[in-house]
């Protein structure tokens, strides 16, 4: 199955040239027929075709107990990001990261891959001083065209600061878990299951409800 | 089940805060877009700085009425625009918010500061931020926010799978919104406090759909719910009785507002908080501009945007070519 056009595939080997590093896609099934886990499978495959940093490892949350815990894979298909040392930075997608949130998709890579973006020196400082375990849930659809915006803030942060841990989850395809969060509008931030802001916020509000932990 | 990918240019090269551009321009809408090619075009260093490439139209379904493009999605018509102006070398900043602008004339230099407190500086200065979402300013509006009140169909319509919802509105905005919804939800609720401004035959295919209830001359009292919105409030005007929709959500389709926040108590505005431009787009403080929705302008459209920004961008070389004139003539003098 193409997931990805010509078009498509030629822009993205573009974008790729930017990598400065390998990065590994740690793709998280239930190695059965989990809603679009196999989409998300060939999606990433043709990713990694398109770069030689990029690299695909596949594992089950049945077969690879240890390994999705300490990842906090909890919902399948589920993306994790690692750095060149193999190393896990707080950067998550549940869901397939298809229609707008390839957006957020990309400079994820980029940015895992060491070709980072510079924030100002105070907003930096600030970001670094949380020394608390942050969890920050970031509901979408696919069809919302701010959503990425906030997925990308998101996994800034947990980059910028290893206590912070960020997830991309993919609302329709995890109704169960929006419900829980009574998610009826998106993007819809979740932080520590507790504090919650609706809608593409700049980077200052996430910090101000994180501050509230 | 198939997927589409909305790529968004990763290649467009980021602003940097040590440049003095020519012509900053907050807001990447039409407005904006257009803007940036035609002071492209004449040479000139440009910046935008926006929240969101495309700005209303990709949240829009469809778009009919730009020449030249029939039939188009609105994110199909951001991206002709954006890899028109992408291929020019236009510097963009995305996903960012300007939270302050600082005009100085006296040296015509003006600085544009971010939430993030990046400031940029820039000769001259376009506000293209076009226009929010109105809200009813009702009781339980604000609390039930991202609770069953929504602003936005074509994001928050997947979650409204097999539910009942209401929209609000009778303009176009609103009856495309229940057309789109009617695809997914239960049922949809059309309720409007008049009768429909809606172009005809978006009006023809709402009455022809079995799906849609509708209620004019109805009046959204409240929005009610405790965790989660159940029910609003309605006032029949014709009959002066109230009634109750039932619904998981409600959609507000009624309008908008400029988004002219940030040149508040700088520039003058019209009772409606539309920024106030002559012919060429320009306001009462020299250097700095205004284009489409967040202005004056009449007919909130695309066309009108798009070529209100061209007129702000050639209004703005003109500007900047007479000052670097002056600043030739005196230094001239010095020399002298
Ligand atoms: C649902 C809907 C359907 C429509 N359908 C049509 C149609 O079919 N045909 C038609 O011609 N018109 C249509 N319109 C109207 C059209 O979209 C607008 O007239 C047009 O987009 C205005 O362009 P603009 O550039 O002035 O502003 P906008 O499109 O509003 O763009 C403004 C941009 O500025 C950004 N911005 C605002 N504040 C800030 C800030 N502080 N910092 C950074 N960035 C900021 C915003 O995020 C946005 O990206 C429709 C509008 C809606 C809502």
């Amino acid at each position: 199955m193409e997931m990805l056009n010509k078009e498509l595939q030629d822009q993205l080997r573009e974008v790729f040239e930017k990598l400065e590093d390998n990065v590994t896609i740690a793709l998280f099934t239930d190695g059965g027929d989990c809603e679009t886990c196999n989409e998300t499978k060939s999606f990433m495959e043709e990713l990694s075709g398109l770069s030689e940093k990029l690299f695909v490892k596949l594992y089950t949350t049945t077969d690879n107990v240890d390994l999705a815990k300490e990842y906090n894979v909890t919902m399948v298909p589920s993306i994790v990001l690692l750095n060149a040392k193999g190393e896990y930075e707080g950067v998550k997608f549940n869901g397939i990261p298809a229609g707008h949130e390839i957006n957020s998709l990309i400079p994820a890579l980029l940015e895992v891959s060491g070709a980072t973006s510079e924030l100002p020196e105070d907003i930096t400082k600030e970001i670094k001083s949380f020394d608390k375990a942050i969890n920050i849930k970031v509901f979408v659809t696919l069809a919302c065209p701010h959503c990425a915006g906030a997925v990308q803030k998101a996994h800034k942060l947990a980059l910028m600061n290893k206590n912070i841990d960020a997830e991309m989850i993919e609302a329709q395809t995890f109704m169960e878990i929006s419900n829980k969060f009574n998610v009826s509008g998106v993007p819809k931030i979740v932080i520590n299951d507790e504090y919650e802001l609706v809608g593409n916020q700049p980077i200052q509000a996430f910090l101000t409800e994180m501050q509230k932990i | 089940m198939a997927f589409q990918f909305s790529l968004d240019n990763h290649n467009i090269k980021e602003p940097t805060p040590d440049t003095l551009y020519d012509l900053i321009i907050i807001g990447g809408g039409p407005a904006g877009l257009n803007a940036a090619l035609y002071a492209k075009r004449k040479g000139l260093d440009v910046a935008i700085l926006t929240r969101q490439i495309g700005g209303q139209i990709i949240n829009t379904s469809s778009v009919d009425n730009y020449l030249g493009t029939k039939n188009s999605t609105g994110v199909e018509l951001v991206e002709t625009f954006k890899s028109h102006v992408s291929s020019l070398d236009v510097q963009i900043a995305e996903y960012v918010d300007v939270e302050e602008i600082t005009p100085n004339t006296a040296v015509n230099e003006h600085s544009v500061k971010l939430t993030d407190n990046r400031i940029f500086k820039g000769r001259t200065i376009l506000l293209a931020t076009g226009t929010n979402h109105r809200h009813l300013d009702v009781e339980g509006e604000d609390r039930l926010a991202g609770r069953g009140v929504a602003y936005c169909a074509i994001c928050d319509a997947p979650l409204y799978k097999n539910k009942n919802v209401i929209i609000a509105g009778g303009g176009n905005s609103a009856v495309e919104a229940a057309l789109d919804l009617a695809k997914v939800a239960n049922h949809v609720t059309i309720v409007h406090r008049s009768q429909f401004r809606a172009d005809k035959v978006l009006i023809d295919e709402l009455y022809h759909n079995s799906k849609i209830d509708i209620h004019l001359q109805s009046q959204i009292k409240s929005i009610e719910g405790e965790e989660f919105m159940t029910h609003i409030n309605v006032l029949d005007k014709e009959n002066n009785s109230d009634f109750i929709v039932e619904a998981d959500g409600i959609f507000i389709e009624i309008g908008n507002v400029p988004n002219s926040y940030l040149l508040k108590g700088l520039v003058e505005f019209n009772d409606l908080g539309e920024v106030i431009v002559d012919e060429k787009c320009a306001t009462n403080i020299p250097g700095i501009y205004a284009a489409g929705d967040v202005t004056i302008v009449n007919y909130k459209q695309i066309i009108i945007a798009t070529s209100d920004g061209a007129k702000a961008a050639l209004a703005a070389n003109d500007y900047i070519n007479m000052q670097k004139a002056k600043e030739r003539i005196e230094n001239y003098g010095n020399v002298k």
